[in-house]
């Protein structure tokens, strides 16, 4: 940024006041513009950060302390054993790992399948290739539930009812047009130079996509990968149909089934519902600065 | 290519009807008031809700998009709800709208107003559910702060020395770029909302009164609990009829309002 406030020094030596009163109100504007933001900032921050705090706060009471008006924040006495109730309550360490199992696999898939899809949607030209695109297009407009009866049909005769595989094959035929659809879309602002001058030097399509757009869509990528993983560890309705054995539960429907069985021990409910939050935010403080920080989605280094 | 070759295959094979419904399915359908209701409480959630939650989405981008010191705290914090799984979610905001203990009365309360009884009032239950939206706009933030980085400074620099101001910049540079951003997400939220169905099932049941009877909510009775699989197959068709017809008026007026650099190439 070039601001003006170095004007003055150009001008004439002679009339150089000897306090520059204009540069002292910009900076205080600015000063002032920077505290009314914090504000603005700041007030929705703390509206956004309650249920969260509440989410623990709860999930730290005894059950007597949960029914208090007005609410009490921080709880006395201070009650972990609430955790360790829940778990004891449900098998969640088994919930957990079903979990585990699909976010990984699923992920990997959507990853390798969309990222190649969004290239071929991008950059390359074949016959068919925008009634193609529309299709996938339309898959992100089918209703889950319209391809869900028919899969449930279709893994319903190979015999994946109450397995985790329907939860994890899908992935890796495309990985969803929605993730296709972002990545093409991040693709379609990479400058189409950077292929030219690859293809000039002999580079096949399959190197372009794997050593220019790729690596140029690193953040893009992280945040599908991100998305994807989010997406896995939170699916309520897929495991809801699929998975009927409750050795088979993933932690979504785990909790719904918790739910069920401690309605009104909201203390234990909070607890629960906290360990299912926390590894995400545990993820998503690892993966941060990949994800949110400075992407740059043009290739062309700006900052 | 071989990817998309794939790709039309699967969805090949998942479009096509397993089974052959005849039209007596839809033939019911009209006759069904609760089909309609559910209709109308979808159409509520989206009209009122994407929209309200897309513009919000919009400003919390803009403001963590500033240049302050520890606005990565900020961009954090507006974001980490959105990640929050859906049933985690609505068995917290259950306990948040709860009449007697919630927080959302508490709130109220303590400055003074009478508490709600947000998802037990069948005039209440769907706004409460928007209101809960509301605190998820963070994954649609961090796709338009994506595409705000995603313009590059020297456009900026330019229109500086050309003498724009902020405001000019604002509308003549941030948001023509943004649109593809914004329209990737007002076309998600719009066939997101449309399927609208955990927190309904979770936190009311479809209740009170039916008043979050969603559409997504009713396929899903008929179809996994009444096994009515032909039934709910036309209730899905109707509604990817409806998603269709909407996401390719957004498209048609898209060509309007959209701006990508490739297409100056083409």
């Amino acid at each position: 940024m070039v601001t003006k406030g170095n004007a003055s020094l150009e001008t004439t030596q002679l009339a150089r006041p000897i306090v520059d009163w204009g540069l002292a109100a910009k900076r205080i504007r600015r000063a002032l513009r920077a505290a009314f933001w914090y504000a603005v900032l700041s007030f929705f921050a703390v509206v956004l950060a309650m249920p969260l705090a509440w989410l623990v706060s709860t999930s730290l009471k005894t059950g007597a302390q949960t029914f208090v008006m007005p609410p009490k924040w921080i709880p006395e006495p201070i009650v972990w054993d609430n955790y360790s109730a829940a778990f004891r309550a449900v098998p969640f360490h088994r919930y957990f790992w079903n979990t585990i199992q699909i976010v990984v696999f699923a992920t990997l898939g959507t990853l390798v399948t969309a990222s190649m899809a969004a290239f071929a949607f991008a950059r390359l030209r074949f016959p068919g290739r925008s009634f193609l695109f529309g299709l996938v297009l339309s898959t992100i407009m089918l209703p889950n539930v319209i391809t869900l009866i028919p899969t449930f049909i279709v893994f319903r005769a190979l015999k994946w009812i109450n397995t985790l595989l329907p939860l994890i094959v899908p992935s890796w035929l495309g990985g969803g047009a929605f993730n296709i659809f972002l990545i093409r879309q991040f693709f379609m602002t990479l400058p189409y130079d950077l292929d030219e001058s690859a293809r000039i030097d002999g580079a096949s399509n399959f190197r372009i996509y794997s050593s220019i757009l790729l690596p140029l869509s690193k953040p893009v990528v992280a945040t599908v990968a991100i998305f994807s993983f989010i997406h896995h560890w939170n699916d309520f309705f897929l495991p809801l149909i699929y998975l009927q054995d409750t050795k088979k539960w993933t932690m979504a429907i785990g909790l719904q089934g918790f739910k069920d069985l401690y309605s009104t021990s909201w203390n234990l409910m909070m607890a629960a519902s906290t360990a299912m939050i926390l590894p995400l935010l545990v993820l998503f403080f690892l993966a941060q600065h990949y994800f949110v920080g400075g992407i740059h989605l043009t290739g062309i280094a700006g900052r | 290519m071989i990817a998309s070759l794939y790709i039309s295959f699967t969805k090949w094979e998942i479009v096509t009807p397993s089974v052959w419904v005849g039209l007596a399915n839809y033939a019911r359908l009209i006759r069904d008031d609760r089909f309609f209701l559910s209709l109308y409480n979808t159409a509520f959630y989206v009209f009122l809700g994407v929209p309200l939650h897309l513009f919000l989405a919009l400003l919390a981008a803009l403001a963590v998009n500033l240049d302050l010191r520890g606005i990565r705290i900020f961009r954090t914090l507006y974001y980490v709800p959105s990640i929050t799984p859906a049933v985690a979610n609505s068995i917290l905001w259950l306990w948040i709208f709860h009449p007697q203990w919630g927080l959302a009365n508490g709130l109220l309360q303590s400055v003074g107003l009478k508490g709600l009884y947000w998802l037990q009032d069948p005039k209440l239950a769907k706004p409460s559910f928007i209101i809960m939206s509301f605190w998820t706009i963070g994954g649609q933030m961090v796709i338009l702060l994506a595409g705000l980085k995603g313009i590059p400074q020297s456009f900026y620099e330019a229109a500086q020395i050309d003498g724009a101001n902020t405001r000019q910049r604002f509308w003549k540079i941030t948001l023509p770029l943004l649109t593809p951003a914004l329209f990737f997400n007002l076309i998600m939220a719009i066939i997101g909302a449309f399927q609208v169905f955990t927190q309904a099932y979770i936190m009311t049941e479809g209740g009170p009164n039916y008043a979050t009877l969603f559409y997504v909510l009713y396929l899903y009775r008929m179809a996994f609990e009444n096994f009515r699989m032909g039934y709910a197959s036309a209730m899905a068709w109707v509604l990817f009829t409806i998603i269709l017809l909407f996401t390719l008026l957004q498209f048609r007026i898209s060509d309007r309002w959209v701006f990508y650099e490739s297409s100056l190439r083409a």
